[in-house]
């Protein structure tokens, strides 16, 4: 199902630059996120679709241009505040190599909220249900490398879901899966997301995938284009 | 594939006869399809009846007298207005698109901006069949996955054919 119509404005990227060395990867890119919305970011290899997000995530830090979340501008912050920002506000799921191998299913969707100093059984209370809302139950003692790439992919959302983040960044997240795999990956995601009324900045060259957000735009040579069908 | 539209734009170029008109076709759009002549001047003739090209001069051939025609303001209005408007995303569409961008590209028309245009029209309907399958049962999905694929192989040539559009400008135009 769709989502309400998009209210205020959660994130904004006003002619933001990123260079890397003499290599420009974003040239004044300028994008609106709404809150609640599910924003697919496409275009080609290099166009510059990961280091938009990886900037509106407080990740990278823009060498110019305005980065704003909820009324705050965040490409000013420092270091730590925008550890902060991301621990708090946003989850994330990548394409690999997510989760801690090493440790169970359900310790690695706990591990955001221990590191936020949240105690164990409160922890595990928060992550348990999650299970159920991706189809893992019964797997939340297995280890990553027992888990399949779908399965894992899952945990690595539930992982992302249980601060309850304002903002869910998603680079990719069903390009190492099969369709099967990837489409259930996309729907839980969609889904869980909008339970918590959280908004999804997806990246994907895959238009399958961009086809569960409630809109998309195109970046291309470091800038973003939004053209309507009309 | 609309050959009125096509014939226009050809047109638009330089007035001709349905002779030129036929080989110009052929060379840009035809492939293993040529056109017949019946129907280059039967195409002719409705776009002259209906105020979209006029006949500017008649020449002597080798038999009945050459007709050269020439594109009218309303029939340029009507090129520009099939060449604005994203097409229905439908299967097997990849002859009409490509008829669109070579027109675009021959008269310096946003070729990319089209395809751009194109591009979102298909993404919406796959939006739709999305959210549709969503509710589905098997075979509901089944059909949606079939719709879902082939617009997607639609949306990859739209891409393949962006990234294209410099050198098949140099190409068309050589």
């Amino acid at each position: 199902m769709r989502g309400p119509v998009p209210a205020a404005p959660v994130l904004a990227a006003r002619a933001v630059t990123k260079s890397f060395g003499a290599t420009p990867a974003l040239r004044g890119a300028d994008l609106t996120v709404a809150r609640g919305e599910v924003l697919a970011i496409m275009g080609p290899s290099g166009s510059g679709k990961s280091t938009l997000l990886h900037c509106l995530a407080g990740i990278q830090r823009p060498d110019g241009g305005e980065v704003w979340f909820d009324g705050t501008r965040t490409d000013q912050l420092g270091e730590r505040a925008r550890t902060e920002l991301r621990r708090q506000k946003f989850g994330f799921v990548f394409q690999f190599g997510q989760l801690v191998p090493d440790l169970p299913a359900i310790e690695n969707v706990m591990l955001p909220l221990l590191l936020g100093g949240l105690r164990r059984p409160a922890a595990r209370e928060r992550a348990a249900p999650l299970f159920s809302r991706l189809e893992l139950d019964g797997l939340e003692r297995r280890r990553p490398g027992e888990l399949s790439g779908g399965q894992a992919q899952r945990v690595a959302v539930a992982r992302a879901l249980v601060t309850r983040p304002r903002v869910i960044f998603a680079d990719e997240p069903t390009g190492s899966l099969d369709s099967l795999a990837g489409e259930k990956v996309m729907e839980l995601l969609v889904d869980a997301a909008r339970d918590q009324d959280a908004t999804v900045v997806l990246v994907t060259h895959e238009p399958r995938v961009a086809a569960h957000a409630d809109r998309e735009v195109v970046v291309r040579d470091g800038r973003v284009s939004e053209l309507a069908a009309a | 594939m609309n050959v009125p539209a096509a014939l226009l734009g050809l047109l638009e170029r330089e007035p001709s006869h349905g002779y030129e008109l036929k080989r110009a076709y052929d060379g840009y759009f035809g492939n293993d399809k040529p056109l017949p002549f019946g129907q280059v001047y039967a195409t002719l003739g409705r776009l002259e009846r209906d105020g979209r090209v006029t006949v500017t001069g008649t020449e002597p051939g080798g038999g009945p007298e050459r007709k050269r025609y020439a594109i009218t303001p309303d029939g340029v209005t009507v090129l520009e207005d099939w060449l604005a408007q994203p097409e229905d995303p439908a299967p097997q569409l990849q002859p009409v698109l490509f008829t669109k961008v070579v027109l675009a590209l021959l008269s310096d028309r946003p070729a990319g901006r089209y395809l751009d245009r194109q591009r979102a029209a298909h993404l919406a309907r796959m939006r739709e069949i999305t959210v549709r399958r969503r509710g589905a049962g098997v075979a509901g999905v089944l059909v949606a996955d079939y719709a879902l694929f082939h617009l997607e192989a639609d949306l990859r040539w739209i891409d393949m054919t962006a990234a294209r559009l410099g050198q098949l400008a140099k190409e068309i135009t050589r």
